[in-house]
């Protein structure tokens, strides 16, 4: 598969979701500059973490009215997978993509640590190879990741909430949750479960080396459901792969 | 327009710090009077803390070189060989008076200047420490400091995406007017491609690119960082205006920028950041270091507001701004790289072949000077005096307090836990993004931080990064004191499974101008040249900070030491805390003598930094590391914990209490060298100590590697259980050992 990994001034985690997919999945992947009207052909494309921008106003704000977001929002409203971590979380909602805003943590403090999260809801590309359920330990960095929406429990009805924030167990209680976001919101996806983003930093917890590989299933899963691996999955996947290679930002 | 300029008296340069022989000789450098921009260049360039000209007689004494040193003291940080074709550039600096006056801006700029210092050398920064000394947490202070100091460094290294994977807080009285905020990075480069700080090429272009220039900063490192703070001035309130604010998101495109710059063949000639003394250190350094002049016209310098006198601009601290030189007629190729970026970038002058450094604004000379001499500085040998303080402290004789004994002893254990020098750093360390950059293979709350380095081929090599200093040995004996903080970072790192390599030091001290002080200065200098020597871990780049006195009240001597070390391979690096039920643990090194001077044990018991400095065998210090080392190479060894404040009672706490999951264990105490009584043996800081755990199988492993290193080994006895018991008199649960822990630096920041 072919990766596009966007790069904003301020992205800080380019470089870490490259390595994610080029080291360890060996996988192609080339970086898209910020200033690009279009995308080169691709299988997905990754809004990494970061400080786009500085984030001096709010988180992803200015990020998300940049040249290469009309590019993006052309390619999801054709299906191409699209994964948000943390800054690439908080530009997605600032750019209409995905619903709900990502305030200040209620500590009102940088936190940075592993969590666990429940992967749930619809399947979408990036959690197609990972059972409902299954409790993944992954890294979080963030200040603002207090996910905020008008209505939390319709997304949930929606099974538009992705991931949440729990226990070792799986629970998902207040002593699990780092940052009060509401319902141990981790990560959510669009209404087509195309677009997928969340605060944990997966591409961090690829690799035994750094403390954990959990991370690695959301990239594997996109393996799967595009198809470039031939794997029995472990939880149906009902996305076409097919759709995402025909978006009218391709020149090919 | 620029106003035209005031005369220079000698009352003038007086009141802008110039004694009046440095006045005289200035005089008798230039053949007339100066200038106020060239009184501006001389105040700044023969500061304190520009030209070491206190410290200079005894930093000469420093081990520099070794076989792997590529460039030691004196460029803007020092650079050692890690093979492959990869250097690690790598630089601490303090930024303690700004720190003081504005918590969050001077902490970030502290950690915004370190990071240019190492990406300036061609260095892609990878991973940062801190080193943060407060006042006691009941100072009013001390709870609106560290948690300004804290978001400021979380608020700049995370911003600009540089992991934070370690550091060392601590609390003490004498830092109550004075904190001390130190800030290390380490930057990764090819070994073929380092730049330094120098303005080679007559003709070539200078080019000014970054922030544009402001009046924040201006004096900040002759007025702010070369003098001491008295409360009388309004404490330090009026000070504010001389702290730069710090602007990441700037410094992440100047860092990209710069990296992208110097990936083109031939393009930068030299390039040197603007920190301390801005441009005017910058310019004259370059020239000096190339033995040539430049002339610069000020008036293309990118401004931040109108009306800016010649004066100022030379003296703005603005951050986030660099100096480059660039190959004369590739000026377009640079300007293109800046254009990306979003950066301003001015050529603003040239390299010149006349040794002077010559400012030009609105079509007249405002300054001409040489600047060999300016560069050069000024070599104080300063009156030393042993301080009277020692007899006194050196005289009590901490076996003669009453000690707890018996019951009693379980809480003191407690209490020494719930020091916030000992308790978990953990409200610290969560704040700072300590995982991006994908390299972190030990994370913060082990003896050493280690990350990971690829090499060219794609393997994995480590490095390993520790910051130490026990100021309060320092205190009772800066010589003995100082050779302490070398060997416990060297003991950290062979605790992790790294072998020390090299070291950067930040020397924060009082007040030089008083004999008491300068001899601490030169004891601590000379403890360190003995330890690094002995270790074989050469001193390639530092920094001096004096002037840490309020109301004539200095410091603690505090010769922070970092230490950087090597690991094959990462895969094998030990953390501190028990792995799980069974293991053996053992006691490697020194058999524990009477050494509660100074301890945490002596200033939590009985408010007291008396007694001796214990001495440190520095041979025996090199056996007892090298069996560590051998035995994590071996892969012998499930944790590894050096004994440092609150001796073997807390590092034993530790290890039960410091992992994912709590690990009791059943220990008795190690044999003495002399008779102790149990609070000596629980909570003495004998160095040279380890304490390792290992699976039952590997026992006669660990017994034969320690034999063959030459390093005493002696069986504690087995991990288990939900309680640690230490000896007969400590039985206590692994809850209570926790939550002591855990909750004892919320008192700091409640």
């Amino acid at each position: 598969m072919k990766i596009g990994v966007l790069r904003f001034p301020g992205s800080n985690c380019d470089d870490d979701a490259m390595h994610a997919v080029t080291r360890v999945l060996r996988e192609e992947a080339f970086f898209v500059w910020h200033k690009e009207a279009r995308l080169p052909p691709c299988d997905a494309v990754i809004v990494p973490g970061g400080f786009s921008y500085g984030d001096y106003l709010r988180s992803g704000a200015i990020a998300a009215h940049s040249p290469v977001m009309d590019a993006v929002r052309t390619y999801a409203s054709a299906g191409g997978p699209v994964l948000g971590i943390c800054n690439g979380f908080q530009i997605l909602c600032e750019a209409g993509l995905l619903p709900g805003a990502l305030v200040r943590n209620a500590s009102l403090r940088f936190e940075c640590r592993d969590v666990f999260v429940r992967v749930e809801g619809k399947p979408t590309p990036f959690t197609s190879a990972i059972p409902a359920g299954r409790v993944l330990r992954i890294p979080i960095a963030h200040a603002d990741g207090r996910f905020v929406c008008d209505d939390a429990p319709a997304l949930g009805a929606s099974g538009q909430i992705v991931f949440r924030y729990c226990d070792a167990a799986g629970g998902v209680v207040d002593g699990a949750n780092p940052n009060g976001s509401q319902l141990g919101i981790a990560g959510v996806c669009n209404a087509a479960g195309n677009v997928v983003a969340l605060m944990p930093h997966p591409e961090r917890a690829c690799e035994p080396a750094l403390g954990g590989e959990d991370g690695r299933q959301l990239f594997e899963s996109l393996r799967l459901s595009l198809g470039t691996v031939a794997a029995v999955p472990a939880s149906p996947s009902t996305t076409s792969p097919s759709t995402s290679r025909r978006q009218p930002g391709n020149r090919s | 327009m620029t106003a035209p300029e005031p005369e220079v008296t000698a009352a003038v340069a007086r009141a802008h710090g110039l004694t009046d022989d440095e006045h005289a000789r200035m005089l008798s450098i230039l053949g007339r009077a100066p200038t106020i921009t060239e009184l501006g260049l001389f105040m700044s360039m023969w500061s304190e803390h520009c030209s070491y000209k206190s410290s200079r007689v005894f930093l000469k004494d420093l081990p520099t070189s070794g076989p792997f040193v590529i460039q030691g003291p004196g460029e803007n940080a020092g650079v050692v060989d890690i093979g492959d074709g990869q250097a690690a550039v790598f630089k601490m600096e303090s930024h303690n008076h700004p720190s003081f006056v504005e918590p969050y801006q001077g902490a970030a700029t502290g950690v915004g200047g370190i990071l240019r210092d190492v990406f300036t050398m061609g260095a892609r920064p990878v991973a940062s420490l801190n080193a943060l000394r407060f006042g006691p947490p009941s100072h009013p202070r001390t709870s609106y400091l560290v948690t300004g100091v804290v978001a400021g460094i979380g608020g700049y290294g995370n911003s600009i995406g540089v992991p934070t994977v370690g550091g060392d807080v601590a609390f003490d009285e004498c830092y109550g007017g004075n904190i001390l905020v130190n800030a290390f990075a380490l930057g990764i480069a090819e070994t073929k491609r380092i730049f330094y700080g120098k303005a080679a090429g007559v003709g070539n272009p200078l080019l000014y690119f970054g922030s544009k220039t402001g009046r924040d900063g201006i004096h900040g490192a002759s007025l702010l960082a070369s003098a001491q703070f008295d409360s009388a001035d309004g404490a330090s309130d009026e000070k504010r205006p001389t702290v730069q604010v710090g602007d990441p998101f700037t410094e992440k495109l100047l860092l990209e920028a710069c990296l992208e710059l110097m990936a083109i063949p031939g393009l930068l000639v030299g390039i040197q950041d603007m920190g301390a003394a801005g441009l005017t250190s910058s310019s004259v350094e370059m020239a000096a270091r190339a033995g040539n002049g430049v002339d610069i016209d000020l008036d293309a310098v990118p401004r931040r507001e109108p009306g800016m006198t010649s004066y100022e601009v030379m003296l703005s601290e603005s951050q986030e701004r660099m100096l480059a030189v660039v190959a004369a007629g590739r000026e377009a190729e640079a300007l293109a790289i800046f254009d990306k970026w979003d950066l301003d970038a001015a050529f603003i002058g040239k390299v010149t072949a006349t040794g002077r450094v010559v400012l030009r604004s609105a079509g007249r000379v405002v300054a001409d000077v040489p600047a060999a001499p300016l560069a050069e500085g000024l070599k104080y040998d300063r009156p030393r005096a042993r301080p009277e303080y020692l007899d006194q402290v050196n005289g009590v004789d901490p076996l003669g307090l009453p000690a707890p004994a018996g019951a009693k002893l379980g809480a003191t254990l407690l209490a020494v836990l719930g020091s916030p020098n000992v308790a978990s750093k953990e409200w610290v360390y969560r704040q700072y993004d300590h995982t991006v950059r994908t390299g972190t293979v030990l994370r913060p709350g082990s003896d050493a931080a280690v990350i990971r380095v690829l090499r060219p081929d794609g393997s994995s090599k480590g490095i390993g990064l520790v910051v130490d200093c026990n100021a309060r040995f320092c205190f009772l004996d800066p010589y003995e004191g100082a050779r302490h903080a070398v060997a416990e970072c060297a003991r950290n790192l062979a605790c992790a499974g790294a072998r020390p390599l090299a070291v950067t030091d930040c020397l924060n001290f009082g007040n030089p101008e008083r004999p008491e002080i300068m001899w601490q200065f030169a004891e601590a200098v000379r403890g360190i040249a003995d330890a690094c020597r002995a270790l074989g871990t050469p001193v390639v780049s530092g920094n001096v900070s004096f002037y840490n006195e309020t109301d004539g009240r200095g410091i603690y001597p505090t010769p922070m030491i970092a230490m950087i070390g090597l690991i094959a391979d990462p895969g094998r690096a030990v953390t501190q805390w028990w792995k799980g039920e069974g293991d053996v643990v053992a006691l490697l090194g020194a058999s524990t003598g009477d050494d509660l001077g100074g301890s945490e044990y002596l200033k939590v018991v009985h408010g007291q930094v008396a007694g001796r400095t214990p001495r440190l065998d520095i041979e025996r210090e090199k056996r007892v590391q090298a069996a560590c080392l051998a035995m994590v190479e071996a892969m012998i060894l499930r944790s590894a914990h050096d004994l440092s404040e609150g001796g073997l009672a807390v590092a034993a706490a530790e290890c039960a209490i410091s992992g994912p999951r709590n690990v009791g264990a059943v220990l008795s105490l190690p044999p003495s060298s002399v008779p102790i009584p149990p609070a000596a043996a629980l909570f003495g800081e004998t160095p040279s100590r380890i304490l390792v755990s290992f699976a039952p199988t590997n026992r006669v492993a660990a017994e034969a590697a320690a034999k063959a290193a030459g390093a005493e080994f002696v069986v504690l006895g087995t991990t288990g259980g939900r309680r640690l018991a230490l000896g007969p008199d400590v039985d206590l649960s692994l809850e209570e050992l926790s939550k002591a822990w855990r909750a004892g630096f919320q008192r700091v920041v409640a």
